[in-house]
């Protein structure tokens, strides 16, 4: 009864919201249920079947792909990790920083800019220096536009923790480095953590620059995803994309339940 | 004495608490200029001089100053050198922004309305909606792109469903606008709803009430209260769907098929196999431009804004 | 009382950008001295105590401890430690971790810790709880833990960052008892930060009042409330009547004044001896109604009266100027003048003050 009155209730929202979830799932959906699909043709359903997951684990140049993006992600990650650690510490918790606004929009320019802008400029770079090495290419280029994914969690957790555990620490007679290893650094561990998980899962994702970047010998798991799709839609690719969402998915949930267990710790 | 008055003068901002890491601002951002300047900063500054460099006979190009890529996007050269307008490139940019704009709108007019049940549900409820938006955007963006391929594409899910229900056989939704449009708006759809979410949560339940209480509507409360104390919000998500959705690639060149172009895949065209790459600046200094343009407007607007308030 | 100084301020200055925040401060601690720093907020006690603890430095001054100059000493060097507002108890880390924190960073060995660490939870009646994390416990225990981790390192000087402020009224009052007896069996020089002018007076040994980044008067609880030197101080420490009088002579210490409703009189003039206009301060419970009015006695006129259980205060009309009065409610009919009425209206010349205009 109460809720007939509920001025702030809009009626139909709750079916619209439910339509919602389901757009929002349902393409998704399709492609797990088509990839135990037995027939030939992707499309069309014959019975329940696992041979596609098979043959996908037993696709070298997937394989290969997939170790190619591993690599330059794992290494992409660390780096911008750091890079964006060290920024994060310096314009939260520097002292007299000149242009700290504008050092931060450097920080965050790649979310400014179109990725293809700067996957062509790279490019262009890139030919006009010589670097023929697909995975060095990568990796700096990821590398670049991971930064400010990693960036935002830790500088919001950095933002987020008082100034007085630091004061504290100096108080007890902790230098700089003991207070950031004992008090800073756990209490910012979360953000480090799941800014680190977004910018491996945005560096494993990425399609744009990778496929102008890599090279011959340095197909990254997306490039080889594209070639399969434009060769044409077979079952395997959907036991492939399979296993890829299900891996993001869990690794994106991991992420932010770091992130938001961490800031109720800290309440 | 001297000293301390000049470190008053060259002290702006009046922040009462000194701030702990003290000589951290060279080292700790040293990192980040580095890789910033290196592979984002430098690569932008040698594309601009690429847009007016000359294209090369067998591709790539020469350090010779030649506006002939920003021309090509208007004219054509005839063979006697005369310029003739080609409206082709121009089409391109214009669908970029129609399609960008078109995915923008259909994205608010969901977003609004979702965002503002979840932000009606209990706390515990709220947080699981909330991550179940999230969620699809951490999903691969070329896969959810691929769903919707085996959902529109031949032999794909929606045909053969309406084959089903009595429709003629053999209908493809795919290579054409709306097919581009449908996947753009399934992988930005996230990144609108939650900024929308975020200024919604932080209104004021009691400004609706105080609506409601001065014989305003539901109608009339949502025009004269919710939106407008939203705006900020609404104006994120609209960015952060607009700009990336200009730099498409992914959609137009599965969903779109060759023919139906955006900026994104012209751009990517000139740069595989030694086509012509000052055009491609050009193009890609072009399509920088109009996200510049689209985030000072905005930028300006939110500063009015906030000097109004 | 000891009288050797623990902490020398002398003429310190501090700016904001241009805003001043202290404008040469000056005074001195003594050993073993529970010290309150008490004034309105932005009056610069905070900016002080976070002198002293090594937070900020200051623009121009010097701050010695026990004798030896500290302004360029970073705060880790310090034997200094603080009680935060916040308590700043390190989430990560187990009560017994954070008590420990500052022992492993001076370097004393493990068992030497392990004994303090006990000890010192022991002191705050927290021993059953050394393995929790701080999450878990109430307002009351962060704070015994705060001080447990302020004092374990034993400190030259405990800093005290309105600490009280977070707790029920209830608790409060507990805790003041409890920091005033931890003071007095550690002899540790407390420097205790409030704007709250009860917990001052009821804890220090001595006060400095401050406001507008000065110091207004330092001085006993008894000096401070009873012998003001300024209006300003009159004024934020317990109420007050403010009377505008005629000096119309003044010796040793004493000045002849003529009321605005006419009564002459010689009262004690600490800040103030000039002839001429002048402010007469007189406590609202020093005045005594009806068959209590002794000393100066005059008429006034009940014009309104609040009733607060244990005290009545009324306000009074007399000849056109207005008086607080308070009256302890001794019996159940203690309450008794009526409104309207006109009474006997008293005070003692000696209770009242005279100050600048």
């Amino acid at each position: 009864m109460s809720t007939r009155h509920d001025v702030k209730r809009y009626p139909g929202l709750g079916p619209l919201s439910v339509l919602f979830f389901i757009y929002l799932y349902a393409p998704l959906a399709v492609v797990v249920i088509y990839s135990f699909n037995a027939n030939n043709i992707a499309g069309v359903w014959t019975h329940f079947s696992l041979q596609w997951y098979s043959s996908a684990l037993r696709n070298t140049a997937l394989l290969n792909a997939l170790k190619t993006s591993l690599t330059v992600a794992a290494i992409a990650t660390v780096v911008c990790t750091l890079v964006a650690l060290c920024a994060a510490l310096a314009i939260i918790r520097g002292k007299n920083v000149r242009f700290r606004k504008l050092s931060e929009t450097i920080v965050n320019l790649p979310l400014l800019l179109p990725e293809i802008v700067l996957a062509v400029a790279t490019l262009i770079l890139f030919s006009l220096i010589d670097v023929q090495n697909g995975v060095i290419r990568l990796t700096i280029a990821h590398s670049a536009f991971c930064t400010p994914f990693a960036f935002l969690p830790i500088r919001a957790r950095l933002q987020g923790m008082s100034l007085d555990f630091e004061e504290a620490s100096a108080d007890l007679y902790a230098d700089r480095w003991t207070t950031f290893r004992r008090v800073t650094l756990p209490l910012i561990l979360p953000g480090v953590f799941s800014g680190a998980m977004l910018a491996f899962l945005i560096s494993m994702d990425d399609f744009i620059t990778s496929n102008l970047l890599s090279t011959g010998g340095t197909t990254t798991l997306p490039v080889y995803i594209f070639s399969l799709i434009r060769s044409g839609t077979s079952p395997e690719l959907n036991a492939i994309a399979t296993l890829l969402i299900l891996a993001s998915l869990v690794l994106a949930t991991v992420a932010l339940l770091v992130a938001t267990r961490g800031s109720r710790d800290n309440a | 004495m001297t000293d301390s008055v000049l470190h008053v003068a060259a002290e702006a901002d009046r922040v009462p608490r000194v701030r702990f890491w003290h000589d951290l601002s060279f080292w700790g951002l040293l990192p980040s200029r580095l890789l910033m300047g290196f592979a984002l900063i430098l690569p932008i500054f040698i594309i601009a001089a690429v847009s007016v460099a000359t294209r090369g006979a067998h591709g790539g190009f020469a350090w010779d100053f030649n506006l002939a890529g920003y021309r090509q996007i208007l004219f054509n050269e005839g063979w006697t050198g005369e310029l003739e307008f080609t409206p082709q490139y121009l089409l391109i940019i214009v669908r970029t922004f129609l399609l960008a704009g078109a995915t923008t709108l259909i994205c608010l007019l969901f977003a609004v309305p979702v965002a503002y049940f979840i932000s009606r549900q209990p706390p515990g409820r709220k947080a699981a909606l909330v991550y179940l938006v999230t969620l699809p955007f951490w999903a691969s963006m070329i896969l959810r792109v691929y769903a919707w391929m085996i959902i529109l594409g031949k032999d794909g899910t929606l045909p053969r469903l309406l084959e089903y229900l009595g429709f003629p056989a053999g209908t493809s939704f795919m290579f054409n606008d709306g097919a581009t449009l449908t996947a753009m708006v399934y992988t930005a759809m996230p990144l609108m709803v939650l900024p929308v979410f975020a200024s919604i949560e932080k209104l004021d339940g009691t400004l609706i009430e105080a609506s409601h209480d001065l014989y305003g509507s539901r109608w009339v409360t949502l025009r004269r209260v919710i939106l407008p104390l939203t705006a900020p919000g609404i104006v994120a998500g609209a960015i952060l769907v607009f700009v990336p959705s200009l730099g498409a690639v992914l959609e137009p060149s599965l969903m779109g098929g060759g023919k139906q172009m955006m900026m994104g895949t012209l751009i990517q065209l000139q740069f595989g196999g030694g086509r012509n790459w000052p055009f491609g600046a050009a193009i890609a200094m072009t399509l920088m431009a109009l996200v510049m343009i689209v985030l000072i407007f905005t930028a300006l607007r939110a500063a009015r804004r906030e000097v109004a308030l | 009382m000891n009288q050797s100084k623990a902490i020398e301020v002398k003429s310190v200055s501090k700016y904001f950008g241009a805003y001043q925040a202290l404008k040469s401060v000056s005074f001195n601690i003594g050993s073993n001295e529970f010290f309150t720093m008490l004034g309105p907020s932005g009056c610069g006690k905070t900016t002080l105590l976070r002198m002293l603890a090594g937070f900020e430095s200051p623009n121009s001054g010097s701050i010695l401890l026990n004798g030896s100059e500290v302004v360029a000493i970073p705060p880790h060097k310090r034997r200094v430690n603080t009680v935060f507002q916040s308590y700043a108890l390190f989430p990560h880390m187990t009560l017994e971790q954070n008590v420990a924190y500052g022992l492993e960073n001076l370097g004393w060995d493990r068992a030497r810790i392990r004994n303090r660490v006990g000890e010192m939870l022991e002191r705050v009646h927290m021993s059953q709880m050394a393995k929790r994390k701080p999450a878990q416990l109430s307002g009351g225990q962060r704070q015994r833990i705060a001080l447990a981790r302020a004092l374990a390192p034993e400190p030259e000087v405990l800093l005290l960052d309105e600490p009280l402020s977070a707790l029920d009224l209830k608790l409060r009052q507990a805790m003041r008892d409890e920091l005033r007896t931890l003071q007095r069996d550690t002899g540790i020089t407390f420097v205790f930060v409030t704007h709250d002018q009860e917990e001052a007076l009821d804890m220090s040994d001595r006060i400095a009042v401050l406001g507008g980044g000065e110091v207004q008067q330092i001085g006993t609880p008894t000096e401070i409330y009873e012998e003001p030197v300024n209006r300003f101080v009159a004024d934020f420490v317990g109420e007050t009547n403010f009377l505008d009088v005629d000096v119309v002579e003044t010796a040793a210490g004493q000045a002849t004044i003529r009321t605005p409703f006419g009564v002459a009189l010689t009262v004690p003039a600490t800040g103030h001896a000039a002839k001429g206009r002048a402010t007469l301060s007189v406590r609202p419970e020093k005045i005594n109604l009806g068959d209590q009015a002794q000393g100066v006695v005059f008429e006034g006129r009940i014009t309104n009266k609040n009733y607060m259980g244990g005290y009545t205060h009324y306000t009074l009309d007399v000849a056109g100027t207005e008086l607080r009065a308070s009256r302890r409610n001794a019996s159940r009919e203690g309450d008794t003048i009526p409104l309207g009425a006109t009474v006997p209206v008293g005070f003692v010349a000696g209770s009242a003050r005279v100050l600048a205009a």
